[in-house]
């Protein structure tokens, strides 16, 4: 198919890909079901779906990472099968993957070359690395993607890291481009930069598939729109749809962005934060000096884009992170020297945002899952023992009360969908006294009718008189859920503004962009 | 019961499938018994092989095998069945011996000499299968049982010979001198691991050869070693601190009994108790247990010196019921072998214990088949490496007799995101 | 928005910690220096040490007087770990460290040597010859570590290619039919260690554990059926010749011990070179490293994950099983029952020790093969220091470096991780 040799190879024909009926099935899941896409040259084709929708599904099998069990793939009208990635680069598609799939350790231009070294010959291929690191200074100022081929890729922030990935796509001369949630890691202003080499790429006569389920960006840049929803196609539109009727088809039925609440009544501050300073895992400061106050009865919302300190922020005060300076307060008590059991046993429920690393044990049964962090406390049990009895009663209860769909208690939290997952963490932390509550992306991962689920009972949460903490990279669910919204970025609070400003202005902030009218509080 | 009620269910099915098919195809297709029963039988069809293939004699026929085949076949199956048969009647019992003492021409001591043997070798095994199962459920892999049980043969020994204290109370210390020993060797990669993150896997390793080495160097020390020989033996342990036993052929011993009520111990520690909680919740997933406010690093540390102490009663028993004295090899290869037992009984207690008895047996039989029949003792190593081996890959099991594979889906594919 | 600002925020790095890795080695190389002087020192008798330069007693030699060469040798270490210590040369930190070392066994050597003599010759190349299967067995591990495939079935793999060697070597009569044998011996424990990990996704750990019981059996058992019955059929072997390169032979120490010696030297150490720079500047190394630290990002390249693996694993097979060879047609002449005795494990150490690197395997197994044969030679003297203590070394400086209380060691990311394509 590709007659010209490396590197300057131009296409004839530009790429038209076809999928026909593609079907992936999981055990007894049907991740897609009969998908019929067409992606016209130079045109940006959006896939749009919600989390677990069957978007990555699909495009790993177009990308030959994974075979559909029934379909055909066709480019150029020629049906081609893809036993591996080499077989669809070799067709002319490259893929940014979600979680970028560089080796840390390597430099860009090795991570680069990989896979398709440049060599000298010899039986083993003595590597060239002049040509390669040549090749990748071409490719990235014939694209106005700069990057530099000797730096180390862990050294490198997302942005960049992105766009080695997209240089290691182009360097291997593909027409047709795949991005799977390009977006999720990137602050608005990088969000523009993409979107720009996006719309550089395709008038360059490359197609680009785009795989969100950020309606905005959809709108902003997409030619045609898909929209996907549990593995099958549910519609297509044009980026002139508005929203509202995206989201009602990705989703399946018209949803309310809106949390339905009453005016918060703020009672006396429970959680109080100063001058917080935390490093991260590879001990660069993640929190720079945070002074923040949550107060009974209400919800206190961190917006900002992931990796902006939040997660740190949020381990910090549950004493799974040092402090290197600062203090942490429950009703004026420090939990700085607390460990997290004393923390938890003070009164704080936590939900953390990495549900199957950080907040379930899939082995574990939903009955010990619901114990997790109480099982040595009366009633469930005491330093020595467990009380199984108390932990079967227990667990009958929270099922039934947070509506956890499973067959029985005792099966493995690990056999049950997200959300109800989810809800199992949520039952956990909530079903005892608080003081203080704090959901990490409550609803990440989870189906729309849990999500309105744990929204409920977060509200319920805040209407008993507890103080929330809500961490979410979703705006709005940070907007639906806050009485107070504190933008972080860059390890600092830019802002603490009311959940009614304006969606712009938020944007801005997240982006690290303060206008100097705005006031530093509002109440 | 258990295995009729789910065929019968299956047998409604329109296909009308014979009862007894049906009853085969779960046999076949359900997991851990049969792949285990298969592994066995795969180990013992290998060892056969490898008695054929190392006999001269039996190879000399098969060289005119093309000629008269009966010959080779008939002295194979000559050579295997004795040599197993030897193995078998070591391990649970001769008939003859049985009725000789029904007879009267033979004594019960003899008869049960077998089950004796295998009961006695089980012992230690059972010590050290435990020590590894319970550090695998808390997610750690401690090859270091080797090493735990040397220092508790050491500190069991030690304790045995110098406090010369009365009945009883000079076994239960020495006893307990053995698992506290064994306990602190097996603290150190627990608190390594704890602190520095140190793979337990590579420090456990190492440890397992430096106590083999201090025990070498021990022995020959003034004040430990008998001082009425020149090669490298210690002092034998008090009578007071060995383990009862009925004596004379009998060598079985009180330690099996101890095993036993052990096991039972482990079994409630993990599955009833707090600890027990803290270590399984650690070994699924330690990031959800340290968020719920467990202490990874305190679990770590102290279910190793838990381990630790558990493989030093190991040793201890070694030392206390059938060797009574120091020597460079006087642990053998419990903790190894306990690697290979806790493997076999996929990390249970109570399957580590019936592990343990088939381990003895085997060795018990071993000797035997190898007096008697002179095959090497080494088939046993090697029918027990091959047991485990395929118990750890039941997929080749199922390859090799060609089951119906359970299908395996995989939680978590990386790449089937969605 | 004129009016609008990006918020500055400088680079925010965080302070330094005083007790950096080259502060705590100070410390400790002060504290070794202290030991060595005061009490090295002080037990070594005011008598000649002598290094003689040849297998004997007699000839030329290099003489000191082992207290002034204990304490003296003691100071020198005080003083790098000083230097160290106060980051006088932060450049030549591994220099530093790596004389405060040498200084430290000279002087225990001063103490031990003192009144009698240490032929060089024979410890260089009795250190080499005890290093072989160490550098050997830790090459097969790099091959299979660095690209994700955990293999402590090294012990196995030795005892497999001793035997192989050592049976089919006899049978043959032929030592390079042994040698052959011997490969093949490795790597068919290697092929069992592959198809069970990679295939089976069977721990890898477990895997190698149960394949040196494996190994350990099978050996013993047909050494037991076999060699012991009738040791002229399968088990006189015919030893590897030595061969003397004239004139690079003649080189004083240093001929004697590189040029005039076994094959299976030369194997070993132009393995390791092969090897570093198959790693560090081919497609096969920097392929084997990506999977090795990353094997999703190899597989979205079109790099065959497993097929790199298994390949990676089974010529490391082929170098364990050469390791193997040098019990048996090297140093013996015979098999016996598990006359390994742990080697493989101290080669697992050498390559951890050595970082997973080549270079580092080598300077660690001629780490560990030096105390070994001052072990021996220190027996052979009647020194009061247990030989079995410095048997331990090896295991202990692991343990250390493992603890990263002298720098960490970092494993390949994936390295124990079996690839699942879903």
């Amino acid at each position: 198919m590709k007659s010209l040799s490396w590197p300057y190879r131009i296409r004839e024909i530009p790429l038209k890909l076809e999928l026909r009926g593609i079907t992936k099935r999981f055990g007894d899941l049907v991740a897609n079901d009969h998908i019929d896409i067409t992606v016209e040259p130079g045109e940006v084709h959006a896939l749009l779906g919600e989390n677990g929708a069957g978007k990555s599904t699909l495009m790993n099998q177009l990308y030959g990472l994974l075979q559909p069990d029934e379909g055909q793939i066709l480019v150029n009208d020629e049906p081609l099968v893809f036993r591996s990635p080499r077989d669809a680069i070799a067709a002319g598609i490259g893929m940014v993957h979600q979680h970028f799939m560089l080796v840390p350790v390597f430099t860009v231009a090795e991570n680069i070359a990989l896979g398709s070294e440049e060599t000298r010959g010899g039986p083993l291929g003595w590597l060239d690395r002049r040509r390669s690191r040549r090749d990748v200074i071409e490719t990235s100022e014939r694209y106005g993607l700069p990057v530099d081929p000797d730096a180390l890729v862990e050294d490198l922030p997302v942005g960049a890291q992105q766009r080695v990935e997209i240089v290691k796509a182009l360097t291997r001369d593909v027409d047709l481009l795949i991005l799977d949630e390009p977006t999720a890691v990137l602050t608005p202003q990088e969000t523009q930069e993409l979107l720009a080499v996006m719309r550089s790429l395709t008038a360059m006569g490359k197609s680009i598939v785009f795989i969100t389920h950020k309606l905005k960006e959809v709108k902003a840049i997409a030619d045609r729109i898909t929209v996907v929803r549990r593995g099958k196609i549910v519609g297509t539109a044009s980026p002139d749809t508005s929203e509202e009727e995206l989201a009602a088809l990705m989703v399946g039925r018209a949803v309310s962005l809106e949390v339905s609440k009453t005016p918060a009544e703020p009672g006396r501050s429970v959680l109080k934060l100063s001058g917080l300073v935390v490093d991260d895992d590879r001990g660069v400061r993640a929190v720079d000096g945070v002074d923040l106050e949550v107060r009974a009865g209400e919800v206190l919302g961190i917006a900002g884009v992931q990796g902006n300190g939040q997660t740190e922020l949020v381990e910090a005060v549950m004493g799974l992170r040092e402090l290197r300076a600062g203090t942490v307060e429950l009703d004026n008590e420090s939990l700085a020297t607390l460990s997290t059991k004393r923390i938890l046993r003070a009164g704080v429920g936590y939900v953390p945002e990495d549900r199957s690393h950080d907040g379930v044990v899939k082995e574990f049964s939903i009955a010990e899952n619901l114990i997790l962090d109480m099982y040595d406390r009366p009633p469930f049990g005491n330093a020595f023992k467990i009380d199984l009895g108390s932990v079967g009663t227990n667990a009958k209860e929270r099922v039934e009360q947070f509506d956890i769909r499973c067959m029985s208690p005792d099966n493995a939290v690990g056999t049950l969908s997200g959300g109800n997952q989810q809800k199992v963490v949520v039952a956990r932390e909530m079903s005892r006294p608080l003081r203080l509550l704090i959901a990490s992306q409550p609803t990440r991962g989870v189906d729309v009718g849990s999500i309105e689920f744990i929204h409920g009972r977060i509200i319920h949460e805040r209407d008993q008189g507890t103080a929330v903490l809500v961490v979410s990279s979703e705006l709005d669910e940070v907007v639906g859920l806050a009485d107070r919204i504190a933008v972080m970025y860059r390890g600092r609070v830019l802002a603490i503004v009311s959940p009614d400003t304006p969606r712009e202005e938020l944007g801005l902030l997240m982006a690290g962009i303060t206008g100097n009218a705005r006031e530093e509080e509002t109440e | 019961m258990t295995t009729e009620a789910p065929a019968k269910k299956e047998a409604e099915k329109p296909e009308e499938e014979s009862f007894l098919s049906v009853f085969t195809r779960n046999l076949w297709s359900s997991n851990t018994v049969t792949v285990t029963f298969l592994s066995i039988v795969l180990a013992f069809v290998i060892g056969a092989v490898l008695i054929v293939v190392s006999d001269s004699e039996v190879l000399e026929k098969f060289a005119y095998f093309t000629a008269r085949p009966g010959d080779a076949l008939t002295a194979s199956w000559q050579l295997i069945s004795t040599a197993y048969s030897d193995l078998l009647k070591g391990a649970f019992g001769d008939p003859e011996a049985f009725s000789a003492w029904f007879a009267g021409t033979g004594t019960w001591q003899d008869a049960f000499s077998p089950i004796s043997e295998t009961l006695t070798y089980a012992a230690p095994l059972v010590f050290t299968g435990l020590s590894v199962a319970l550090a695998f459920r808390g997610g750690l892999f401690n090859i270091g049982a080797q090493g735990q049980a040397v220092i508790g043969c050491i500190t069991a020994g030690v304790a045995g010979f110098t406090f010369g204290l009365p009945i009883v109370l000079n076994l239960v210390v020495a006893i307990v001198a053995g698992a506290i020993g064994g306990a602190l060797w097996g603290f150190i990669p627990g608190i390594l691991k704890a602190r520095t993150g140190a793979h337990e896997v590579i420090t456990t390793i190492m440890l397992n050869y430096t106590a083999a080495l201090f025990l070498s160097w021990l022995v020959l020390q003034k004040g430990i070693q008998d001082p009425e020989r020149t090669d490298a033996i210690s002092k034998a342990v008090a009578e007071s601190a060995k383990l009862p036993s009925f004596g004379g052929v009998l060598r079985v011993h009180m330690g099996i009994l101890l095993a036993v009520a052990v096991t039972a111990g482990v079994a409630w520690l993990l599955n009833r108790s707090s600890f027990g909680f803290e270590l399984r919740a650690v070994g699924a997933n330690q990031h959800a247990a340290k968020t719920a406010g467990i202490s990874v690093a305190k679990t770590y540390a102290l279910l190793m010196a838990v381990a630790g102490g558990l493989a030093g009663l190991g040793g201890a028993t070694q030392v206390l019921g059938t060797a009574y004295a120091l020597t460079p090899s006087v642990a053998g290869n419990i903790g190894f072998d306990g690697l290979l037992v806790a493997l076999l009984g996929r990390n249970k207690p109570w399957g580590t214990l019936w592990a343990a008895l088939l381990f003895g047996a085997l060795r018990a039989g071993g000797n035997r088949m190898q007096s008697y029949s002179g095959i090497s003792l080494e088939l046993v190593t090697v029918l027990q490496a091959l047991i485990v081996i395929f118990i750890a890959a039941p997929a080749l099991v199922k390859a090799i007799f060609r089951l119906r594979a359970t299908r395996l889906v995989r939680p978590g594919a990386s790449l089937a995101k969605g | 928005m004129s009016t609008a600002t990006v918020e500055e925020i400088g680079e925010v790095t965080a302070p330094e910690p005083f007790w950096t890795r080259q502060r705590r080695l100070g410390v400790a190389l002060v504290l070794i220096g202290v030991l060595a002087a005061v009490l090295f020192g002080s037990l070594a008798p005011s008598e000649a040490a002598r290094f003689t330069l040849s297998e004997d007693a007699e000839g030329a030699a290099l003489s000191i007087n082992g207290q002034f060469g204990a304490i003296l040798f003691g100071i020198v270490t005080i003083i790098t770990g000083g230097l160290l210590f106060t980051s006088f040369a932060k450049r030549y930190q591994n220099l530093l460290l790596s004389l405060g070392i040498l200084t430290f066994v000279l002087s225990f050597l001063c103490w031990q040597v003192a009144g009698k003599f240490l032929p060089l010759v024979d410890t260089t190349s009795g250190t080499l010859q005890l290093a072989l299967p160490l550098i050997l067995g830790a090459l097969a591990g790099v091959l299979g570590e660095r690209s994700g495939v955990v293999n402590v079935a090294i012990e196995g793999q030795f005892l497999m290619g001793a035997f192989a060697g050592a049976l089919v070597g006899t049978m043959a009569t032929s030592v390079w039919v042994g040698l052959i044998s011997a490969a093949v011996g490795g790597v068919i424990i290697a092929a069992i260690l592959a198809v069970l990990s990679i295939r089976y996704l069977v721990d890898q750990t477990v895997v190698g554990i149960v394949l040196n019981l494996f190994a350990l059996g099978v050996t013993g058992f047909l050494y037991e059926r076999l060699m012991q019955n009738d040791a002229s059929k399968y088990n006189e072997p015919p030893r590897l010749p030595e061969w003397r390169i004239p004139g690079l032979a003649d080189i004083p120490v240093v001929g004697t011990v590189l040029f005039d010696t076994n094959l299976l030297v030369w194997v070993a150490l132009g393995l390791v070179v092969l090897i570093h720079f198959g790693l560090t500047r081919t497609r096969w190394g920097l392929r084997t490293r990506a999977v090795g630290e990353h094997p999703t990002a190899a597989d979205t390249v079109g790099i065959r994950v497993r097929g790199l693996r298994y390949m990676n694993v089974l010529l490391g097979g082929v170098v364990a099983g050469l390791g193997g060879a040098y019990f048996t047609l090297v140093a013996t002449g015979s098999f016996t029952k598990n006359m390994t005795a742990g080697a493989g494990f101290i080669a697992l150490a050498a390559l951890i020790f050595g970082r997973f690197t080549p270079f580092g395997a080598l300077g660690a197994a001629l780490f560990f093969g030096f105390a070994q044969k001052l072990a021996t030679y220190l027996s052979a003297v009647g020194s009061p220091v247990p030989s079995q203590f410095l048997n331990m070394l090896p295991y202990i400086a692991t343990i250390i470096a493992v603890a990263g209380l002298v720098g960490r060691v970092r494993a390949p990311a994936a390295d124990g991780v079996p690839y699942i394509k879903s």
